[in-house]
């Protein structure tokens, strides 16, 4: 049996898990104090995943930049295939939460969804 | 001179969440007095994830988190003004703000609610050493020209401190396309979350070098380079393990201190401690009808704490427009051994309507060790936990049943021990 020490990421309370795993199946953990933790450390033990938070240029805007994320957590080892996706990316204001800015980013199923309402520029 | 019930200053998450509450407790007239170009405050470019969690049971960014609170405002069309800052609060609650529309503005507010948030401890608060050249920023200066302005500040980056925002804008520069060298931190442990080390630092290899610090800083006009060096116990840096690392942009990220300008104006006593004021368990700081609350009273590390304690702030300070009175809060909660302040400071039992909630933090790193809060010297709670640090807010709730059980309190002690 393996044994891990980890740091739940799900939220800012950042609990300290132990988890005692045997092929990636979990076969013991304590420390977290919600269930997310147990997901947390499933997942990181095989494929961790994170919620990806950048910036796509927004002409026209009150604000050059408008913020954007993954709609849900995308593999880990995607994180900089993601952001090249996004690099020349350029949307007109205005924008508002929740617009899709690309659908079904490299194949993850997550869309790249606006996090602001940004209105035109006067 | 117009009067206004609730004057607000700052449009931030303390400010937003205080404005809707002041409304649904019914406050008359509200108006919240805004620095910046748009609601929503330093969450606009906190566009990272992680808030929300308590608040609204999933994970939002800062702007949509921030947006919830605007739609809230914009709903119950409660008024603000944008552009304007607040530059005279008297003790008697009269403000003056100035904007480019409307010149200077009187207002004599029913009561006030100090919701300005803080400011980052900039390049001159931590003396260092050598060239004064360009290429040093606060990490929030520079999270703010990357995520809104959308500016690119360098390609090698040094950062000194291991708070949050440093943390946050060490993996946002790497995104970006900087090679972020390490963060450096002169304490023997980060004062960031730890959930911000794994997410930001460990997973882009970013290595971070606790007991260390910047010692010099080399640039003719842009800067060079910067030596770091080891430090001892008493934060000393350590002969002999100086190394020059070559780089053109360092963030700071060096601590936060809640910016209370207007306050002192207003003759409201500040905490040595927190830089915030010291209020009672309304919130209610030394100047009657003032009250303080979100980062501008204590630096928080998670926002939806922010919402809840302006919600609390703003109901007391409809109830003092009303006239409503209150007992004095004449018993101090004494921050006890490994705590270094507690919010609120003093408080009186009888004026505890549900429950006391003080919200504190450690001085140190503890692991195993017992948060104990005492009531004239007998335990009133106590819990284990097994991991303490000065980075995490920490909690004590003590049921109003409770208190009122106890006949005479003379005194309140939080402490970490055994």
């Amino acid at each position: 049996m393996e044994k891990h020490e980890m740091i739940c990421i799900c939220c800012p309370r950042g609990c300290r898990l132990n988890v005692a795993a045997e092929g990636g199946e979990i076969k013991e953990i304590s420390g977290n104090r919600c269930r997310r933790g147990e997901t947390y450390a499933k997942e990181e033990l095989t494929h961790p995943m994170r919620v990806v938070t950048t910036t796509v240029q927004l002409n026209g805007g009150k604000i050059p930049m408008l913020p954007v994320k993954t709609s849900k957590a995308i593999p880990k080892a995607l994180i900089f295939d993601c952001i090249d996706c996004l690099r020349d990316v350029s949307v007109d204001a205005p924008a508002a939460i929740g617009d899709v800015i690309i659908k079904d980013v490299l194949g993850t199923g997550a869309d790249i969804i606006a996090t602001r309402t940004i209105g035109k520029r006067d | 001179m117009k009067n206004v019930d609730i004057v607000i200053v700052g449009g931030g998450p303390a400010g937003l969440a205080a404005a809707v509450s002041a409304k649904r407790h019914g406050a008359d007239s509200i108006l919240i007095l805004e620095r910046d170009a748009s609601l929503g405050g330093i969450l606009n470019q906190c566009i990272h994830s992680g808030f929300g969690l308590h608040r609204f049971k999933e994970e939002l960014t800062g702007p949509e988190y921030a947006q919830r609170y605007i739609s809230l405002v914009e709903e119950l069309e409660i008024p603000y003004l944008l552009g304007t800052t607040v530059i005279d609060i008297t003790h008697d609650r009269k403000v003056t703000a100035v904007n480019s529309e409307d010149g200077v503005i009187e207002i004599q507010a029913g009561a006030v609610i100090m919701a300005a948030g803080c400011r980052e401890r900039p390049a001159g608060a931590i003396n260092i050493y050598g060239d004064r050249c360009t290429g040093i920023y606060t990490a929030g200066t520079a999270q703010k020209f990357v995520n809104i302005d959308g500016y690119m500040l360098g390609k090698k980056i040094i950062i000194l401190g291991s708070g949050d925002i440093g943390l946050i804008m060490a993996r946002r520069m790497t995104l970006e396309g900087a090679e972020v060298k390490a963060v450096i931190e002169i304490m023997p442990f980060s004062s960031g979350l730890n959930r911000n080390i794994v997410q930001c630092l460990n997973d882009f290899g970013i290595p971070l070098y606790l007991s260390h610090t910047v010692t010099s800083i080399k640039g003719d006009k842009r800067l060079e380079s910067v030596t770091v060096a080891e430090v001892d116990q008493s934060l000393k840096p350590i002969k002999g393990s100086e190394r020059e690392v070559e780089c053109d942009t360092l963030l700071l990220s060096v601590g936060l201190l809640p910016e209370n300008e207007m306050s002192k104006r207003a003759d409201v006593v500040l905490s040595g401690v927190t830089g915030g004021a010291v209020v009672n368990e309304r919130f209610e700081t030394s100047t009657p009808g003032i009250f303080a609350c979100g980062n501008v009273l204590h630096v928080h590390d998670l926002v939806d704490y922010v919402s809840e304690e302006s919600e609390r702030a703003a109901k007391y300070a409809v109830d003092f427009v009303r006239g409503r009175t209150y007992a004095e809060s004449d018993i101090q909660i004494t921050p006890g051994s490994g705590v270094r302040y507690t919010v609120p400071f003093k408080i009186n039992p009888h004026n505890i309507e549900d429950n006391l909630v003080i919200r504190f933090r450690v001085s140190t790193r503890y692991s195993d060790k017992r948060i104990r809060v005492l009531i004239n010297g007998e335990p009133v709670m106590s819990r284990l936990e097994p991991a303490l640090v000065p980075a995490e807010m920490q909690t004590a709730v003590i049921s109003r049943e409770k208190l009122n059980a106890i006949p005479d309190i003379r005194d309140i002690v939080v402490e970490v021990g055994d």
